[in-house]
């Protein structure tokens, strides 16, 4: 198998060692940017490498970077390390095993857009990685790799960690902010957008882990040997963390563009037990449900193709689901999630879920009739589009796709 | 100086200087993880005296407590064995897990055992869906995972514990 | 100027300054856009999504940049693929915004069935019933067969009162936060919250004492469902039986305008009593807000302790008489008093009162002044707020200095604007000993000690400042002291700006505008007459000089300390029973109008004056506040040309409040019955006729000073049992080394002993705030305290028990 961008400690042991990530050139991009680079030198690499955000979304990165309003300082960098997505595992990987190039990525992005402090956010459950990533910071700080005048420059950074206490809208990126100013993680409206108006009101970055850990490679490498990897539609590499009745779930990286096949047969080493597969599920719990048909396994998986399928790739947490689940089943565990997560800041979302949590449980237990199933669906599209945020629309992306695409699941559980 | 200030005077000075001078209130997330640290639930008087140092309202203080679940405000056992049930770890048997190792504490979910030491209590997604079953304590020490869990494994953990307490 | 934007809503065209929300757009345009959350005083939040509108913009050809055109010639307009919140979205031009299409309807519906999922449906018994938002809307949207099943509703505590004032019902929250917003944006007491999250979400406070804010009752207006109501209107009356009389809270200067609401009560025998305060809009003066003390101090009116009869004393004892006799009486004695008459006035009456006082004194040859301790009112009158430097205009390039005053303590209101005026860019200078609550707003600090004021004014630098406004105030003041203060105020404020006195009383500038002052000498009154104070009961030290004189007569509500030592009392109506004017300390006056009937024989206070005059000859009105309000204009200078009329005036305001849509503004009211006038500054020079001698402190060991607190024990916020628990006890501030050194401790029982008098029990408070070697003694708390007086205290016996 071909080298690892993101997850190197596969290749390199010891890579979460200081002097290994050293010998192998870590923090040589870092000082090359700050000692040599203009930081627009460093954002138009990163433009040009077409890489796009890994938290979900896709945005390109490069390009959220030059939204950074110059007119307002500070500046700030903020790490979105909440990974609460139901099947996203790969966050933690990284820092926990290649701890250096994901804070090398944070240096640099800090660089580029001019802020001097930069925050790991991560969620409250990941304290172990937290104290372990405080730790690696210190000898950072030791190693003169942070601190103030860096390599004789006068650029100063500081990174710090911020521990969330147990809620998945903190990875929301408005809600996070406000989770690390201290209030209730309830997201804010937008716009503005955290380039104009982020944490504590200043002009703030907020990238995902695995968004950062890219970095410093591509400004090794070059963003043509980025553009090389993946697919026309979505560069580069991307960690797919796979979960449910796989034989070997766990993280793969792999190119945009390796189909679903390929994924869950030959790396996830296929379905466990004997089972056929069922559905999938490529982002989570947010995810619409795909029928696993042939032709959905042969689909490559980058952005646009994905949606060709009527879901989305998301974070890329591909779940797996094989025929010995009925899908009200896996609606109860969705659903149920988001009513325990929904922020409760908006009406929709806040009384849609918790509508939908009696009637799925209802059907599942059997105690529904047909009337319940269609009520299930009018009450998804009744949240669809009228939330503050997108977690009330992730909501119900799993509700309508399965009950439409998997209505024999349903007809058996109803009474009538 | 408060309660809290005269017991942890560093570690607080070490929290607050994490975040700009006048923007304390950011490292109200962190004391409040502080003062649950002995009792494991967040008292009337830590909501207060944490309100003095970040110089926030006491009720600012409490909201928190009830948005984030790591938050407690009421005792429960010493330890907290936090058992992901969602979707993915579901998908791989931690119903199954959760419900045979409460019949083995004699326990329902949420409870927690006679002697006060342990509570069960199923969470969500906890980013180790590929080790399921598995759980997450909390305890006096932090947080800690522990993956691919069996109810035996578990049952040598809690007399460890046992012996420990 | 900021540029017009023009757009199209619901097919109406409208012109709006840009910046303008879509949804106050469209209200301007008189299209209620419904909202639950939004609300038009507070930062939008976009949370309810209530108000879902269909937004469409013009299509611009990317290469050219031009409008791209339909084949009619119209612009082409796109719409977005998803309905928009009208409370978060500005106008832009060209902008078309349907609220009327199938999607948009069909989305509110969708909303106000989400929000009954888990809201009771106990109409018929909520005090909201009748003026609530959500009870209208669910008309308009909701549908009437639920497909939820009823016994999955979230079932949550009915009864919770959140402090002494206000009760949460939890089930009827609809999770709107305005009340969290209103307690943090405007009333900057963040002491309300929720908990949990999602379903669960829930109201909390953790202040101590619970929903610890001089502002709570405002939080009930806004509240868009009848989860917030207060301690006592709840289970009060419906709101469609009550009716409504315009007035004037009476408890400080700013001059809030209220609505009293009342009703025929059957505890009160069928007597029409108010059932409750409400805000009346005035944009000038309260906006839509007043504080709780104007909110439910009314209840004195109703007092069953009111004096209703006139009193003589016979044999000793104050005995029932009858009117005539009584006015015989006194008319008798006034005018044998001649000279040796002096009338004293307290600030809380109005100006018509106040006026017909000074002409009866004046007539039989005495003199008339002004109950106070605070000086200035004339150069307020001199330089007083305008047209054009006004608490709503000042902002970026102009400031506020406020010196001697806890804003919020003796006049909230102005505490709310002159905050306000800081967020629009004003400087904000406090000039003050100890830190007070408006300093968390202020650009600079100016502290000094007490007795030092003068000094302070003149380190401050107003140079770059365009309007000025400058309040003083009466913290450690007594009224030579005060004088000195308006003085350095008036001269640094002169050429650029108002001066506004921070009056104990409601009408304390209009007394001064009648041409009462303070500081008459008492020790030479032969006779007195007294209404509207209570000299005694601020200074029981006084009781030897008034008993002095051959003749007392008290006009009042209560028996008083001063009441009790009169030969006649005679009982005076509630503002609330009559009608008249107030002079506010910003100068503008305004009219009050007649609430409830008068209480048993009561009389108004102008009323009285003219009769005594009819007695003792002299010519005063005594029927109509109206019929003395011309002879005010003609004589008083600066209110020529007024007249009931104008005052009644009222033209439009924004935001828009109370007509159908309760929803958008809260339940404050409408403003129809007026805003009043305000006065022009004199302009003449900047002196006083009162002494302006800086304050000297006096060397003693300990200095006491006086203060003021909102809630103290005066006699009308005594009577209101809702305010009750809320009033402080009599305390007195020290630091806590001070306290140290006299052996006493935070919380301990203290006879406190100030300039000689009786020594009085109270409880000493610690503060670090203090200055060292003074102590803070709060007024209208029966401690005589003045002026800054040597004071001695001593650990009382209940102390050690
Ligand atoms: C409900 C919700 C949860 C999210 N959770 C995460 C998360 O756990 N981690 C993450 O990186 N992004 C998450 N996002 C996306 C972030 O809002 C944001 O888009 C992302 O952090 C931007 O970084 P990127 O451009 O590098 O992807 C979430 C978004 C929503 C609406
Ligand atoms: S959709 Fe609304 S309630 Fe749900 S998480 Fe977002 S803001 Fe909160
Ligand atoms: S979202 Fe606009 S009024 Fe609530």
């Amino acid at each position: 198998m071909a080298e690892h961008v993101l997850l190197r400690h596969r290749d390199i042991p010891d890579i979460n060692q200081l002097d290994v990530y050293q010998k192998d050139g870590g923090f040589e991009m870092f000082k090359k940017a700050v000692t040599a680079m203009k930081p627009e030198e460093v954002t138009d690499i990163v433009k040009a490498s077409g890489l796009r955000g890994r938290g979900g979304a896709g945005f390109p990165t490069g390009v959220k970077w030059t939204f950074m309003d110059n007119k307002n300082w500070p500046h700030y960098v903020v790490a979105n390390a909440d990974e609460s997505e139901p099947g996203t595992f790969k966050d933690r990987e990284i820092m926990e095993s290649n701890p250096f190039q994901f804070l090398e990525g944070v240096a640099i992005s800090s660089y580029a857009v001019g802020a001097n402090a930069a925050y790991v956010y991560c969620r409250g459950e990941f304290w172990q990685v937290a104290h372990y990533l405080d730790e690696k910071i210190a000898e950072m700080e030791t190693a003169g790799l942070l601190g103030d005048k860096l390599f004789g420059s006068d650029y100063s950074l500081r990174i710090y960690t911020h521990l969330g206490a147990g809620a998945y809208i903190c990875g929301e990126e408005t809600a996070l902010l406000e989770s690390l100013e201290g209030k209730r993680g309830q997201p804010r409206l937008r716009p503005p957008f955290p380039p104009s108006f982020g944490l504590y009101g200043k002009p703030t970055v907020v990238n995902n882990v695995e968004t950062l850990t890219n970095v410093p490679k591509i400004i090794e490498n070059g963003s043509d040997w980025y553009k090389s990897m993946g697919t026309e539609d979505t560069a580069g590499v991307k960690i797919f963390s796979l979960s449910g009745c796989v034989n070997k779930p766990g993280n793969y990286e792999l190119p945009f563009g390796t189909t679903f096949r390929e994924l869950i047969y030959e790396h996830g080493g296929g379905i466990a037990n004997g089972n056929k597969i069922k559905a999938i599920m490529a982002a989570g719990a947010s995810s619409a449900m795909i029928v696993a048909t042939d032709e959905a396994l042969d689909t490559p998986m980058d952005y646009a193709s994905v949606r060709t399928l009527k879901a989305d790739l998301g974070s890329a947490s591909v779940i797996v689901i094989d025929d010995s689940f009925s899908i009200d089943w896996v609606l109860n565990k969705t659903i149920h999630f988001f009513k325990h997560e929904s922020c409760g800041k908006c009406t929709p979302c806040r009384e849609g879920n918790y509508w939908m949590s009696h009637i799925i449980e209802r059907i599942h237990h059997g105690e529904g009739s047909s009337f319940d199933v269609e009520l299930l669906t009018k009450v998804a599209y009744q949240i669809q589009n009228k939330c503050l945020c997108a977690l009330g629309e992730f909501s119900l992306q799993a509700v309508v796709s399965g009950i439409e695409r998997f209505p024999q699941d349903f007809e058996a559980k109803v009474n009538l | 100086m408060n309660k809290l200030e005269e017991k942890y005077a560093d570690e607080i000075q070490k929290i607050l200087a994490k975040y700009p001078p006048e923007e304390k209130r950011s490292a109200v997330m962190m004391l409040l993880y502080m003062a649950q640290r002995e009792g494991g639930y967040v008292s009337n008087h830590d909501i207060n005296d944490i309100a003095e140092i970040v110089e926030i309202t006491p009720t600012e203080v409490a909201t928190l407590i009830g948005f984030y679940t790591l938050y407690h405000d009421k005792p429960a056992g010493k330890i907290r064995i936090q058992v992901c049930n969602d979707l993915p770890c579901a998908l791989r048997g931690a119903d199954k897990f959760l419900g045979e190792l409460c019949d083995a504490l004699k326990i329902q979910p949420g409870e927690t055992t006679p002697d006060g030491l342990v509570t069960i209590e199923p969470v969500m997604c906890l980013a180790a869906c590929d080790k399921a079953p598995m759980f997450q304590v909390q305890s006096s020490e932090g947080l800690e995972y522990h993956e691919n869990m069996t109810v035996e494994s578990t049952q040598t953990l809690i007399e460890s514990w046992k012996e420990k307490n | 100027m900021t540029k017009e934007i023009t757009l199209t809503i619901d097919g109406q065209q409208i012109t709006v300054p840009d910046g303008t929300l879509v949804v106050d757009a469209a209200k301007r345009a008189g299209i209620d856009i419904p909202v639950f959350c939004y609300h038009p005083k507070m930062e939008p939040v976009g949370m309810c999504r209530m108000c879902l509108v269909d937004v469409g913009r013009p299509v611009f050809d990317r290469a050219t940049g031009e409008a791209v055109l339909e084949e009619d010639g119209s612009p082409k307009i796109q719409f977005g693929w998803k309905l928009e919140t009208a409370c978060t979205v500005p106008v832009s031009e060209g902008m078309v915004v349907d609220g009327l299409s199938d999607k948009v309807q069909q989305g509110r519906e969708d909303i106000v069935e989400f929000l009954l999922t888990s809201h009771p449906l106990d109409c018929p018994i909520c005090d909201k019933g009748g003026e609530c938002p959500l009870q209208n809307l669910t008309m308009e949207y909701g549908s009437s067969d639920s497909r939820f099943i009823f016994d999955e509703k979230m079932h949550a505590a009915k009864n919770v009162p959140l402090g002494d004032l206000i009760w949460l019902d939890r089930e009827r929250c609809i999770q709107c936060a305005r009340c969290i917003r209103f307690q943090e944006e405007i009333a900057d007491d963040p002491v309300l919250e929720f908990f949990n999250r999602g379903r669960a979400t829930d109201i909390i406070t953790n202040s101590e004492p619970g929903f610890a804010s001089y502002w709570s009752g405002n939080t009930t207006d806004i509240c868009p469902v009848g989860a917030l109501t207060t301690a006592d209107f709840r289970f009060g009356a419906r709101p469609w039986e009550l009716n409504q009389a315009a007035s004037l809270c009476n408890h400080c200067a700013v001059g809030c305008n209220l609505t009293y609401n009342t009703r025929r009560d059957a505890k009160s025998g069928g007597d029409i009593i108010i059932k409750r305060a409400m805000p009346r809009q005035n944009e000038q003066v309260n906006e839509l807000w007043i504080c709780d003390k104007g909110r439910f101090a009314y209840h004195y009116v109703n007092s069953s302790d009111r004096l209703t009869q006139p009193l003589i004393r016979k044999d000793g004892q104050l005995s029932p008489a009858s009117w005539e006799e009584a006015l015989t009486l006194v008319a008798e004695q006034l005018k044998n008093a001649g000279a040796g008459l002096l009338t004293l006035a307290g600030g809380r009456l109005p100006n018509e009162d106040l006026f017909n006082l000074k002409k009866l004194s004046e007539g039989l040859g005495g003199t008339a002044a002004l109950h106070s301790y605070m000086a200035g009112g004339d150069l307020v009158a001199q330089m007083g707020i305008s047209d054009t430097v006004n608490l709503s205009t000042v902002g970026a390039g102009d400031a506020i200095v406020v010196v001697a005053s806890d804003l919020e303590e003796e006049a909230p209101v102005w505490w709310l604007r002159a905050k306000q005026a800081a967020k629009r860019g004003a400087k904000l200078i406090v000039v003050n000993p100890r830190p007070t609550k408006t300093e968390r707003h202020a650009t600079e600090i100016i502290r000094y000690v007490y007795g030092e004021e003068v000094a302070a004014i003149e380190k401050v630098d107003l140079d770059d400042a365009k309007k000025v406004v400058a309040f003083f105030g009466s913290e450690g003041l007594g009224l030579e002291g005060s004088a000195a203060v308006a003085q350095a105020c008036a001269k640094l404020a002169a050429g650029k700006g108002a001066l506004v006195g921070v009056w104990p009383q409601a009408n304390t500038q209009g007394a001064w505008d009648m041409g009462l002052r303070p500081g008459a000498d008492l020790s030479s009154a032969k006779a007195f007459y007294i209404a509207g104070a209570d000299p005694v009961g601020d200074n029981p030290a006084l009781a030897e000089i008034v008993q002095r004189a051959d003749f007392v007569v008290v006009q009042e509500l209560f028996l008083t300390e001063t009441a009790a030592l009169a030969d006649v009392v005679l009982p005076a109506q509630a503002q609330q029973e009559r009608e008249g004017t107030f002079t506010s300390g910003e100068r503008r006056v305004q009219r009050f109008y007649p609430v409830v009937s008068s209480k048993g024989e009561c009389k108004a206070d102008f009323a009285i004056a003219a009769k005594i005059g009819a007695k003792a000859g002299v010519d005063l009105k005594g029927r109509f506040p109206s019929l003395i309000f011309p002879q005010i204009c003609a004589e008083v200078a600066g209110y020529a040309g007024l007249s009931y009329a104008k005052l009644a005036e009222v033209n439009e305001q924004w935001p828009i409040v109370s007509r159908g849509d309760l929803f958008y503004g809260g339940t404050s009211y409408e403003n129809k019955q007026g805003l009043g006038v305000q006065l022009a500054p004199l302009g003449v020079e900047h002196t006083s006729t009162a002494a302006a001698t800086p304050a000297t402190v006096l060397q003693a060991a300990f200095v006491a000073v006086p203060i003021t607190r909102l809630y103290d024990q005066g006699k009308l916020v005594g009577a209101s049992d809702v305010l009750q628990p809320r009033l402080a006890q009599p305390f007195v501030l020290v630091n806590p080394e001070d306290s140290q050194k006299l052996k006493s401790t935070d919380g301990m029982a203290v006879s406190l002993s100030v300039n000689g008098s009786p020594a009085i029990d109270v409880v000493v408070r610690e503060d670090d705030s203090v200055p060292q070697g003074f102590a803070l003694v709060p007024r209208s708390m029966g401690i005589p305290i003045e002026q800054p007086s040597e004071f001695t205290f001593g650990i009382a016996e209940s102390a050690v028990a």
